[in-house]
């Protein structure tokens, strides 16, 4: 059940960074990229083929929509890899907490730290692919810390929102 | 033997990993350059589809706006057959028109955008003609203010176009009031405004020169208009970079006409001819 659930939202997110998300342009640059809440919503296991054909996979749809080449599967494979290792830097889990690990019950200052590096990292990635080359670094840094924030915003309230709506 | 499998054991998620990101990378290399690009873009039956319908809908908010664009362009357009149809009527006949002087070498094609980019460095329009319209790679994408682009993958229904906001783009302009020719490139910075470059040092330029199409090319006609000179950066020396205003705002755009040129091949075939 909660698996499907975790899926649907997926599907949902995808949508909305293809029609809506993609379309918001603020001062030319600054994007939001929700989409990276798959790195946060897809549950952990042991083997993670899946997950990292699933996040290339993801990308590569995104890439698709919006004619970048593969930029976005690029990226969001990056941090797909290396999520388990901030898992264990942020949250000091090990093999056997995997199963149980949910990011809601963890605590807030240790999920904004996780959620943040993750996203940084990402959009940096995103950015400087996009630029492809050593010249107008400046931008790709500027473009890297607004739309973070940006994106941060609306992950983190949206998933206040959900949250809130599942206690009652 | 048994070392080597111990290390693919020990390292096979790293190993997959660097084997996605081959692949990724492979796709933004292809992506870039002009004629590989096949397999990711935004042109096929999916996401040309995907993007068709939901413009659909997009399309009933801008009727009013869209309309006033036509109207405004027919009344350019009539005014032009006014003066045109004058002309011949007041001109006394002192030729006899050839057959090769009422030869049409091009025509347009009608069509709309179904996704519009400008926020990236490499942007590309996708465009609801395809093979069944007869488009063909490279032929010029405009509309009643400017220049767009020019096609790069033509699939069955839609195709690809690449922009004027493309950092490997590169077309032919001159300036209006003289025949001085560069190219027009972008530096990606910008969406508003393109950069005109090589053009002679001994070409006088003024802040508001308009630039045009420089008909060098089979891919425009001569004479569209582009936009106009914004400012120039590095006046006096070799460097000098033209900044251009375009006319166009390339964040609205819906009409495009697709420019067809009858004399291509001809062309094409002259300039391979040996120099010898």
């Amino acid at each position: 059940m909660n698996k499907i659930r975790v899926f649907l939202w997926i599907i949902v997110i995808l949508f909305l960074q293809i029609l809506v998300l993609n379309n918001i342009n603020f001062s030319q640059h600054i994007n939001p990229y929700l989409y990276i809440s798959f790195i946060f919503l897809f549950p952990l296991t042991k083997n993670r083929f899946i997950f990292l054909t699933a996040a290339f996979f993801y990308g590569l749809i995104l890439d698709f929509f919006s004619d970048t080449g593969g930029i976005h599967a690029a990226s969001l494979l990056f941090v797909a890899f290396f999520r388990l290792y901030f898992i264990k830097l942020f949250f000091r889990k090990n093999n056997i907490d995997y199963l149980l690990f949910n990011l809601h019950s963890e605590a807030f200052g240790q999920v904004f730290n996780y959620v943040v590096t993750i996203t940084i990292i990402h959009h940096f990635m995103l950015f400087s692919l996009d630029n492809f080359s050593f010249n107008n670094i400046n931008i790709v840094l500027l473009n890297t810390l607004y739309s973070s924030i940006f994106t941060l915003v609306l992950y983190f309230l949206g998933s206040y929102i959900l949250r809130k709506k599942q206690l009652h | 033997m048994q070392q080597l499998i111990y290390f693919i054991q020990k390292y096979r998620y790293f190993l997959f990993f660097l084997f996605l990101e081959l692949i990724a990378f492979q796709l933004i290399i292809n992506n870039l350059s002009f004629h590989k690009s096949k397999f990711i873009n935004s042109a096929s039956s999916i996401t040309g589809d995907f993007y068709s319908k939901t413009n659909s809908i997009r399309d009933y908010f801008q009727l009013d706006t869209e309309n006033k664009e036509l109207l405004n362009e027919n009344l350019i357009l009539r005014n032009k057959l006014e003066k045109l149809s004058l002309s011949i009527d007041t001109s006394p006949i002192t030729k006899i028109f050839e057959k090769t002087d009422l030869r049409q070498r091009y025509s347009y094609i009608q069509g709309r955008i179904e996704k519009n980019q400008f926020r990236n460095n490499y942007n590309f329009l996708t465009i609801n003609l395809g093979k069944k319209d007869s488009l063909v790679p490279e032929m010029g994408v405009i509309n009643s203010k400017g220049i767009l682009g020019i096609t790069e993958n033509v699939l069955q229904r839609y195709s690809r176009v690449r922009s004027i906001l493309n950092k490997n783009s590169k077309i032919n302009a001159k300036l209006k009031n003289s025949n001085y020719f560069g190219t027009l490139t972008w530096d990606g910075l910008d969406y508003n405004s393109t950069q005109l470059l090589d053009i002679p040092r001994q070409a006088k330029l003024k802040v508001g020169d308009t630039i045009i199409t420089g008909g060098m090319s089979s891919i425009f006609p001569e004479g569209i208009p582009i936009g106009s000179i914004d400012n120039i950066v590095n006046e006096a020396s070799i460097k000098r970079i033209i900044n251009i205003k375009l006319f166009n705002d390339m964040s609205n755009l819906k009409n495009i006409y697709v420019v067809k040129d009858f004399d291509k091949q001809q062309l094409v075939n002259l300039e391979k001819t040996s120099n010898e």
